[in-house]
């Protein structure tokens, strides 16, 4: 665990100083903001006490907006303007939501994610995810008490490319830096391990308020690695209160009520439903709009029945994830239960049967996520942690390219640990054909119909040669959080192209900024100050480490190399003075190139260093 | 600076060898990702980011290709300047066809009974067989040195891998 850190007396604590970081749980049904303070990781409360914030979202017509228990509060009176479970509609089309039709939304199918239509005008599920996400970011820096240098994020290791792109376009248009998307069961996972001092073969089982993953992690001496991830984006507690909401209906006879009694049997459902992880039998009563009265009572007999093709459904991604691991039920060391929706009953039963040993639920299923990201958004920050140790993660779904015939050509197969990058070279199939489209795909299926489309994109300006005779090399890159970037080129010429792959609803950098301004929340000078805010702290963390990094491996480099970055470094001082956020900008820009060299050496360095102890060890051995 | 052409076994710290320790291939790996990982340089300027990442990136694909055994061969194949001419050579011996056509056969039936107790059994008799042609390899690459043999060995095994995948293909829709 991370220790808090004490600066030197007569030394400036600037170096030192605790960097503030937090990590977010953006859930489908509640939100929550976690930080590592005296080197325990706390979720931050909200001013009355309470740790989660629902993730509803309500607009007014005047512009306001409420989030939270106020916006909860409303969503049966306002359903067209409180907007719920947002999560489930991240990168997503009209096509792709099930139950659309109860939903009590007025949806515009945009390319290639929904809108909603509200009292203040169009929203799209990013701009909603953005208000839980500035919600929870003043929250942490109230209490905190400071600007945060940035957030992990966490998403379900199942979200595919748009989902995970949409998550972070919210999370820049809320104003957060992202140190990293972390996948929700990996997090837990680290909470759960590091807490623990955990070693073996663990499954997370993570059923959330709408989406369902299983990992399987190995931990050993610090390292946990990823082996294999399933799950279902689509698929979480909302489901079940789905189930006991028609179990109402075709109880009472009641047909397609209107959408404010809608809300209300829902959250009546979803309240039924945690009674009777408590009790034998609920009680479902409501009055509806018309005068009538509904009260029905739910057995969880009955439930259980009515239910059991959803905890089925979570059963079969739970096998496949095994088998990718290459394992079998009983080479697993301990079953971690995370999300909400896992303290119902029959969820608990069936993941016990199925491993045959009980599953562990020591740590409070709605917060492991959080307090994990925000463990490793402290590491991440640079805030040294007592002991090291290591994530290595996995892509969760296969990605590739459409070939001839409308057939998809896997480049990365799904469980790669990332950061990935795979290369495939592929030919022109006409005489003369100077364009050759490039369309990115990602899922299992062997249609490209069938997957997802991630993007398009086209190489021009291929010198006409005959079919066959050109060399297109075209290059997925998948970073740490992720995200995929491709590139193409054709070798005998020299053509490329790239792009980073984007959702088509394409938020680009300049509309997000267009976006934050247009918010009015800060004035123009805040903005102004804060861009320089933003830059110094840039700049002062990169002096920092460049200051380290010439202590510690100064031997590295020659007299003039170092004569150089030390120029560059005071350059970076001087304009530190000044308050030009661009010229700070450039000092930083040109400092990074002339550190280039450098910084490559060291990692050399540290990579010989990491053998040559190996070998070491081996000899003692 | 990093050098992509350096041998994936140099990276690891091993003899270049059909076989090898995997447990030092794994703990030379978690080493080195220990040091490159971009988790451990995230909060550095981009120069050190895109360092990590492709250092990491790097690491990554050569693990991958050493741990498993086609991979593995194939690779040495190539560092010897030895083409294994799986998308080329398609020339395979009679006997060994003949034994393709009836595991697709065993397969095919598998698949159409929906017998997922039978299609494990051929994972396993095929996992088995594999082990034995990973046997094989060894001798080829290690002792012999016989490239040739070897390369066949690898065309082999890939037709092999196809079945492999097709059986997991198959158990996994008999799932959903």
């Amino acid at each position: 665990m991370a220790l808090l850190q004490i600066a030197e007396p007569g030394l400036s604590a600037a170096p030192h100083q605790h960097r503030l970081a937090v990590g977010i749980d953006l859930g489908t049904t509640n939100s929550l903001v976690a930080t590592v303070r005296s080197g325990i990781s706390v979720v931050l409360n909200d001013e009355e006490g309470r740790p989660l914030l629902p993730s509803v979202v309500r607009y007014l017509s005047d512009g306001n907006i409420e989030v939270g228990y106020a916006a909860q509060a409303m969503q049966s009176a306002d359903p067209h303007n409180t907007v719920v479970s947002a999560k489930r509609f991240m990168g997503r089309g009209v096509r792709d939501i099930a139950n659309i039709t109860n939903l009590p939304y007025q949806f515009l199918d945009a390319p290639g994610m929904v809108q909603l239509k509200t009292a203040a005008g169009v929203k799209s599920p990013v701009e909603v995810s953005a208000e839980i996400l500035k919600t929870l970011r003043a929250r942490a820096e109230k209490s905190l008490g400071g600007d945060l240098v940035g957030a992990v994020i966490t998403v379900p290791a199942y979200f595919d490319d748009a989902q995970r792109q949409a998550t972070k376009d919210a999370a820049r248009l809320a104003g957060l830096n992202v140190l990293r998307l972390l996948n929700e069961p990996t997090a837990a996972a680290v909470a759960y391990g590091l807490d623990n001092a955990a070693e073996g073969v663990y499954v997370v089982y993570d059923l959330g308020g709408g989406t369902f993953d299983v990992s399987i992690l190995r931990l050993s001496r610090g390292v946990f690695e990823v082996m294999a991830t399933n799950g279902d984006s689509a698929l979480g507690g909302d489901d079940f209160d789905h189930r006991i909401y028609c179990w109402v209906l075709e109880q009472t006879g009641l047909f397609a009520p209107n959408a404010q009694d809608t809300r209300l049997l829902l959250t009546r459902a979803r309240e039924a439903k945690e009674e009777l992880t408590y009790h034998p039998e609920t009680q479902i009563t409501a009055v509806l709009s018309s005068g009538q009265t509904i009260d029905v009572c739910l057995t969880g007999k009955i439930f259980t029945e009515i239910t059991q093709s959803l905890v089925n459904k979570t059963l079969a991604p739970t096998k496949k994830a095994l088998r990718d691991a290459g394992l079998g039920v009983e080479e697993v060391n301990g079953v971690v239960m995370v999300g909400g929706s896992t303290r119902m009953p029959q969820i608990q039963r069936a993941i016990g049967e199925y491993f045959g040993r009980e599953p562990l639920n020591n740590l409070d299923p709605d917060k492991v996520v959080a307090l994990g990201a925000a463990i490793q958004a402290n590491v991440l920050a640079g805030n040294r942690s007592g002991d090291d140790w290591l994530l290595l993660d996995v892509i969760p779904l296969s990605l590739g390219l459409e070939t001839m015939g409308g057939l998809t050509e896997k480049v990365i197969p799904r469980n790669s640990t990332i950061p990935v990058a795979r290369a495939q070279e592929f030919t022109t199939y006409k005489d003369g054909q100077t364009a050759m489209s490039i369309h990115v795909v990602q899922g299992e299926r062997e249609l490209v119909s069938d997957c997802r489309s991630l993007a398009k994109f086209e190489l021009r300006g291929i010198p006409p040669m005959a079919a066959g005779a050109a060399r297109v090399r075209v290059t997925f890159q998948v970073d740490a959080d992720g995200l995929l970037s491709v590139a193409a080129r054709e070798k005998n010429s020299g053509v490329e192209a790239s792009v980073v792959v984007k959702p088509s609803y394409g938020l680009s950098d300049g509309e997000i900024a267009d976006m934050l301004k247009s918010s009015q929340q800060h004035a123009r000078e805040d903005m102004d100050a804060r861009n320089l805010r933003e830059q110094q702290v840039e700049a002062g963390r990169i002096l920092d480490a460049v200051a380290a990094a010439l202590e510690q491996d100064g031997a590295l480099i020659d007299a003039k190399e170092r004569a150089t970055i030390e120029k560059n470094m005071m350059v970076l001082r001087g304009k530190l003075e000044g308050s030009d956020p661009n010229a700070i900008k450039f000092a930083v820009e040109a400092l990074n190139r002339a550190t280039e060299n450098f910084a490559g050496q060291r990692m050399n360095a540290s990579v010989q260093k990491a053998l040559a102890g190996h070998k070491l060890e081996e000899l003692e051995g | 600076m990093l050098d992509f052409n350096q041998n994936h076994f140099e990276l690891f710290g091993l003899a270049p060898a059909f076989s090898i320790d995997l447990t030092q291939l794994e703990q030379s790996y978690r080493d080195i990702q220990a040091q490159v990982h971009p988790d451990k340089h995230a909060h550095l300027g981009d120069v050190e980011r895109r360092l990590a990442m492709q250092w990491a990136t790097h690491t990554n694909e050569a693990y991958q290709t050493l741990r498993q055994p086609l991979s593995r061969a194939r690779y040495l194949l190539q560092s010897n300047g030895v083409d294994s001419g799986e998308e080329t050579n398609t020339a395979m011996s009679p006997a060994f066809l003949m034994e393709q056509m009836e595991w697709r056969e065993a397969i095919g039936e598998a698949k159409a009974a929906e017998a997922v107790e039978d299609l494990e059994r051929l994972a396993a008799r095929l996992r088995q067989e594999m082990q034995q042609r990973h046997e094989g390899l060894r001798v080829s690459l290690d002792e012999k040195r016989d490239f040739g043999r070897a390369a066949e060995q690898v065309r082999e095994l890939k037709f092999m891998e196809k079945l492999r995948e097709e059986i997991l293909h198959a158990l996994e829709a008999l799932e959903d």
